[in-house]
Parts: structure tokens; C-alpha cells; sequence
């Protein structure tokens, strides 16, 4: 197996240098600041907004026992069956093992980035069950085979003529150069199948301690057919999605709207507080949260990084990073990519295997900016190569630190370089971009900034001798 | 369903959570530079959302654009005959073969007098039947003016699937049910439902189903209705 980090490499050389599409996917993250901004602007004071989002947060994940118990309570009062999963597996088992005993056949789903991180539908699939992503950019990427580019926007990667062909191709329809149409085709193709259904999975965006409910925000109405028409509900959430009380959501679901999609309000925020009650008419006749860990208390125990919790995985921070337009999300090679994923993923998957992405940043800051809940991303960065090199020193880079000092410490020495360097970088076109040249990495692709002929000590004397200040 | 190991993983999840929190988060007061000195344990979540004016004509009128940039079909009429009447147009514009509606003083006085057939969901129903609906009438629980959203409930709605599952859903509701923003819905809710139990179903449903996933472009219906129409009766 290739390592993480020599994929990256790959891929990021590969995708970089595909700029159509990459001009493709700029264009549409222009469009969506567009209409973010426009939307940011109709609040009374965003900032005071994430300052306030980020506290509720912040109460919510420092005292997770207490809220997720209070959760529970409520959630079981109710009839809903709550069940915590240390690992990927327990959730599947649960999950395959309810569908086994309710004699399951056909699952639908919402989407939910959970099932991503355990690999859901694989494991489905394996026991047998049919399994239906509904979203209309997962079912996309079902049919490809591919994971989602955009943890918001599954496709935006795809041109319609992609989305054309693949239909055609995998489902049979004509082919169209029509958005509305291809809409239709999935519209009329997936119908059947939330009617045939009898489990739907769906994520949750937010838990509610208070009350015991999930909310789930969406704009397409299949995580309401998922919900509705099933006898089964099982929600599949990570613990970290817990906000302490019910009207918290009155600031949560225009903020993840706002900064998600540039929307003040999705079309759907729908909250689910237990299945079907005495007196309602539809909805299903058991409803589980899987609430999974899958390392995030690992996360949790990082005092410094414990508000990257706090995320609502609006996807701003994806939207705005220079890193990701330029070698888009299947590069990352991760569940979560962006700033956000690089983040995180060093803590649920291994700091040495995952530092790259930590490296593979300007540090522009464009993600803290962006994130509604203000997680302090780029610190987090930085951070992590901090932790990655005290915890596993690479010996090349700590002689080259080294190297660096004593030159950084001898006048002279440095003097004597300053003056060499433009005799040094005469001769370099003769290397330039080849494998003997020491700066290739940089060179292959870009021009090396001329070395200065003047140092400024010798700037600053000639002026000086000349009288000016 | 009760695994031996349910009772166990939920333990042992706990004492993981407690052993991580035991160091205090450290928060980076630098590396905040932005701290509203406005957040106050005073401050209501109002205060940063959206304004709304606070009389009735204001709330109407930012309701009424939100619903233009939501293509929401927003209507004043004056009484449940003129109601009807649209429902009628509506009907012989979109050639509806079937409505269905559940038991509810408002959506009882308007389907009396449609000339579609009116398929009813009151105590069960069957889903494939109300698949081949045109349009769900429902009521609702508020309108709110800030986002243009509608708000549902499972007994103020009709149940989850009415109002979702038929291509056009049309909203018929009360004056009075106009309230101005998101912390007043959640107030309303509290007050209501607080003490006796929420509905296991709540939701905000603003605009018709839409979808952006293919090259960003908006294209209305992706999965639940195509049209959404609300009604405001006196
Ligand atoms: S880190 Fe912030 S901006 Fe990024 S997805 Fe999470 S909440 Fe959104």
C-alpha cells in the first residue's frame, strides 16, 4: 500500500495541474461567497453571532458526559433507543444486526457523513441488504463509486455532461444537458425506493440534550422521506454534535445555512424527537441513534485542538481554502477534507501517517476567518507539526535546523553567502527543475525569486553616506 | 433490541469522555482577536439574527419578500371561500387529479369547497396512495417572518409525510400564527408542547425542496415538493 503522504504528493501534482477543472470548482465557490456575504450581511452582528455559537459550543463539549446523559435520559423517555459505539464496528454490527432481526431489505439513506467515516455501505452491502444514497451529489457518487469531493456539496467537481453519461450509463436514462432534467431522473428513479424502504438512515447535524431530539438540516426533502415513510429510523451521528438546549438551534440552523450554503435558512431543518407517538398518524415505529466516538475523545483529551469539536462541518472553511481549490477534495484522501480535515484526521487516524496535510497549508488564516463557531484552525495547524515533530523528529529536517543556526549565528558566514548567491544562482538554470537541482520540488513548477545583489546592511550604509534619512 | 455489550460500550464511553476532559481546555485569548464585547449573559440570541420589525405590517412584508427569494407562492386572502377559490385556479392550471389534506378547522372549511377530489388523512393512511396526490394541504404551527420558514409539526401538520411526499404543498394559516423570528418559534414550541411532551416531528420547512448538487444551479423539487404555496387567512 502506497502511504498517505506519497498519494497526497500524487494526487495534488495530478490535480493542481488540471486547471479546468479547477477554474470549474473556483467558479462555483465564488458563487456561493457571493451569496454568503449577502446573507452574512442581513445579521444584526455576525460576529457577536459566532462569539455566541462558539460559547454554546464550547459549554456543550466541555461537559459532553453531562450532556450526552441528559440526552440519553430524555431521548429513552421518549422511545427512542439510544446506543453509544466505541469503534466503526460496534456501529455496524448494530446497525446490520437490527436490520437482520427486523428482517430488513431495502435501507435508504440520507446523507451522513458518519456512515462515510465507518464505511457503512460496504458493510451492507456485504450482508446483503440494498442500500439507496438519496442525496442527490451521494447518490451521484454511489453510482460512481467515489467518495464525496465536498463534505456539503458531494458533486461539485462533476460537469452535467459527467452526471449525463453516468445515468445513462448506470441507470439507463436518456442523455440531457439539462440540470432540472438529470434532477427529474433521480427524482422519479428514487421514488420507489423510499416507498419500498423499510429502514432509513439519516445523519443528524445537531443533538439536543434538553429534549432529547436530533435535528437534521437538508434542502432536497430526502432526509424527510427517509425519515418518514421507513419503519425504521436509525440516525448515525458523531458524540460531538450535542448543543445543551432546544432553542439553540434558533442560532445554530441560520448559522450553518449562512456559512454552508449561503443560505439564511436551509430548506429543511427538521427535528426528530422520537418515532411515531401516541396520537400521530405516520412516522416510524423505532427510531435509534447510533452515537459513535470513533476517536474523538482522543481529540477531546487534546486540550489545546478540543474546540475542533466544535464543529458543525458547514464546509466554510473548505470553501474559502486556496489549498483546496487548487487540489480539490479527493486528494486528502479523507473522510473530512479542508482545513478542517486536516485538522482532525492526525487525531483520528494518526498523527505520523497524517501530518502531511498539516503541512500542506499557507496558514492564511482564511479558514479561522470563515468557520461560524471559530475554531481556531490554522493555530490548530501549526500545532499539529509542532506535535508531529516533538513526538518523531525527522533527522534530515533537524539537520538542516541545525545547519541553519550556526549560519544564522556567524555574521561573516552569512555575509559571505549573501555575496555568493547570485554567482550560485547564474549557474542554476544549468540544474533548474532537474533531479540534481536542490530546490526541484520548489523549481519544477516555479520560478526561484532573485537573490538580492545589495545586502540591506550595505542599503542602509550607502544611505546613510548619502544623507537621506 | 438489547445487545449483552449495549450496557458496556455506553460505560466505557463515558469513563474515555471523563478521563478527556480532565484537563481543562485551553483557550488562546491571542488567537482570538475578534471578541465582541456586546456578548453578555444578558444578550438575547435575537439581538445578532436577522432584524425584524416588530409590528404586524413589518413582520407581513419581510415574509412576503422572503418568500419572492424562496419562490414560495405567498398569498393574503380574506377568507376561506377566496382560499378555495385559488386552490381551484391552482387545480385547473396544474391539472390536479386528487389533493389530500388532514382534519383541521382551516384545511375543513377550504376542501369543502374544492372541485378536486380530496384524499384524506386523518388516523392512517396509505402511503402509495398519497404518493399519487398532487398536493398535501396542511396547516401549521407559525409562519416566520425573519427566514420566510413555515413551521410543522406531527398534530399541527398532518403528520411527517403529508407534507412532504405530493409534488405541490400548499400551507394554509392563521393571522394570528405570524410570529417574528426563529427564537420566538422556539418559544412558542416550548410553551406548548414544553410540560406535555414535544411532537416527535418538528420542522422548518422554507421554500420548496431545492437542490444545487449538479454545477451549482438551482433546480426546484429535487426530491419533495415542487411548489410550495402558504396561505394566509384572516
Ligand atoms: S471547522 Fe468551522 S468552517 Fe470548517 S466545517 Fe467546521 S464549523 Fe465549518
Amino acid at each position: 500500500m502506497i502511504a498517505p503522504k506519497s498519494l497526497f504528493k500524487r494526487d495534488a501534482a495530478i490535480n493542481a495541474a488540471d486547471v479546468p477543472r479547477r477554474t470549474f470548482v473556483r467558479n462555483a465557490l465564488h458563487g456561493y461567497e457571493v451569496k454568503r456575504d449577502l446573507n452574512k450581511a442581513k445579521f444584526q452582528d455576525w460576529q457577536s453571532a459566532r462569539e455566541t455559537a462558539s460559547e454554546i459550543k464550547f459549554e456543550g463539549i466541555n461537559h459532553l458526559d453531562k450532556y450526552l446523559a441528559e440526552f440519553a435520559k430524555n431521548a429513552e423517555a421518549r422511545g427512542t433507543k439510544v446506543f453509544f459505539a466505541s469503534t466503526p464496528t460496534q456501529a455496524r454490527e448494530y446497525i446490520i444486526n437490527l436490520a437482520r432481526e427486523k428482517n430488513v431489505r431495502s435501507i435508504i439513506k440520507s446523507k451522513t457523513m458518519t456512515s462515510e467515516e465507518i464505511h457503512l455501505n460496504d458493510a451492507l452491502e456485504k450482508e446483503g441488504f440494498g442500500v439507496v444514497e438519496s442525496d442527490l451529489g451521494e447518490f451521484i457518487q454511489q453510482l460512481r463509486n467515489e467518495p464525496p469531493y465536498h463534505f456539503v456539496f458531494p458533486c461539485m467537481h462533476l460537469k452535467r455532461d459527467e452526471i449525463s453519461q453516468l445515468f445513462h450509463d448506470k441507470i439507463g436514462s436518456a442523455q440531457t444537458d439539462s440540470p432540472e432534467e438529470l434532477t427529474m431522473i433521480a427524482r422519479r428513479f428514487l421514488r420507489e425506493k423510499y416507498i419500498q424502504a423499510d429502514m432509513g438512515i439519516s445523519g443528524a447535524n445537531f443533538i439536543v440534550a434538553e429534549t432529547g431530539m436530533i435535528s437534521v438540516t437538508e434542502n432536497e426533502g430526502n432526509a424527510r422521506l427517509t425519515t418518514s415513510l421507513p419503519k425504521i429510523h436509525v440516525a448515525l451521528v458523531g458524540i460531538e454534535k450535542i448543543l445543551p438546549k432546544l432553542e439553540d438551534l434558533s442560532l445554530f440552523l441560520p448559522m450553518l445555512g449562512t456559512a454552508g450554503a449561503g443560505q439564511l435558512m436551509t430548506g429543511y431543518n427538521t427535528m426528530f424527537g422520537g418515532p411515531r407517538q401516541p396520537g400521530e398518524i405516520d412516522g416510524p415505529e423505532e427510531f435509534h441513534v447510533v452515537l459513535i466516538d470513533n476517536h474523538r475523545t482522543e481529540l477531546l483529551a487534546d486540550a489545546e485542538q478540543r474546540d475542533a469539536l466544535h464543529c458543525i462541518r458547514c464546509g466554510a472553511c473548505l470553501n474559502v481554502c486556496p489549498v483546496f481549490k487548487n487540489i480539490g477534495g479527493h486528494t486528502y484522501g479523507t473522510t473530512y477534507a479542508g482545513p478542517v480535515g486536516s485538522v482532525i484526521t492526525p487525531h483520528l487516524r494518526g498523527l505520523q501517517d497524517w501530518k502531511h496535510l498539516s503541512g500542506a497549508s499557507s496558514l492564511c488564516g482564511a479558514c479561522t476567518e470563515a468557520c461560524p463557531v471559530k475554531i481556531d484552525l490554522h493555530h490548530h495547524l501549526l500545532q499539529n507539526r509542532r506535535n508531529a515533530a516533538a513526538e518523531k523528529p525527522v533527522w534530515w529536517e533537524k539537520s538542516l535546523w541545525i545547519g541553519f543556526a550556526i549560519l544564522m549565528r556567524q555574521p561573516t558566514l552569512y555575509y559571505w553567502l549573501t555575496k555568493t548567491a547570485p554567482i550560485a544562482q547564474f549557474f542554476h538554470p544549468l540544474v533548474k527543475g532537474s533531479i540534481l537541482d536542490p530546490m526541484q520540488a520548489w523549481t519544477r513548477t516555479r520560478e526561484f525569486p532573485m537573490s538580492a545583489t545589495t545586502t540591506f546592511k550595505d542599503y542602509w550604509k550607502q544611505k546613510k553616506k548619502q544623507g537621506a534619512r | 433490541m438489547s445487545s449483552p455489550s449495549t450496557a458496556d460500550s455506553r460505560d466505557a464511553l463515558f469513563v474515555r469522555i471523563r478521563e478527556a476532559l480532565a484537563n481543562p481546555a485551553i483557550s488562546h485569548a491571542h488567537e482570538h482577536p475578534v471578541h465582541p464585547a456586546n456578548v453578555t449573559p444578558e444578550a438575547t440570541l435575537s439581538q445578532w439574527l436577522p432584524a425584524v420589525g416588530a409590528t404586524f405590517e413589518e413582520q407581513l412584508d419581510l415574509l412576503a419578500r422572503n418568500s419572492v427569494d424562496l419562490k414560495t407562492e405567498f398569498k393574503v386572502v380574506a377568507s376561506a371561500e377566496e382560499a378555495a377559490a385559488h386552490l381551484n385556479t391552482l387545480a385547473t392550471e396544474n391539472k390536479w387529479t386528487k389533493v389530500a389534506t388532514h382534519r383541521g378547522s382551516l384545511n375543513d372549511a377550504v376542501a369543502a369547497q374544492l372541485t378536486t377530489p380530496v384524499y384524506r388523512v386523518d388516523d392512517q393512511f396509505d402511503k402509495v396512495q398519497l404518493e399519487t396526490c398532487d398536493a398535501g394541504i396542511t396547516e401549521c404551527e407559525a409562519l416566520v417572518a425573519q427566514t420566510g420558514s413555515v413551521c410543522l409539526t406531527a398534530p399541527s401538520s398532518g403528520g411527517r409525510s403529508l407534507s412532504v411526499l405530493p409534488p405541490h404543498h400548499v400551507v394554509l394559516a392563521r393571522r394570528s400564527q405570524l410570529i417574528a423570528d426563529l427564537p420566538a418559534a422556539y418559544a412558542l414550541l416550548k410553551t406548548k408542547y414544553g410540560a406535555k411532551g414535544y411532537p416527535s416531528f418538528i420542522s422548518f420547512t422554507t421554500g420548496p425542496s431545492r437542490t444545487g448538487d449538479i454545477e451549482r444551479i438551482l433546480v426546484l423539487g429535487a426530491h419533495g415538493p415542487k411548489k410550495l404555496t402558504v396561505l394566509l387567512l384572516p
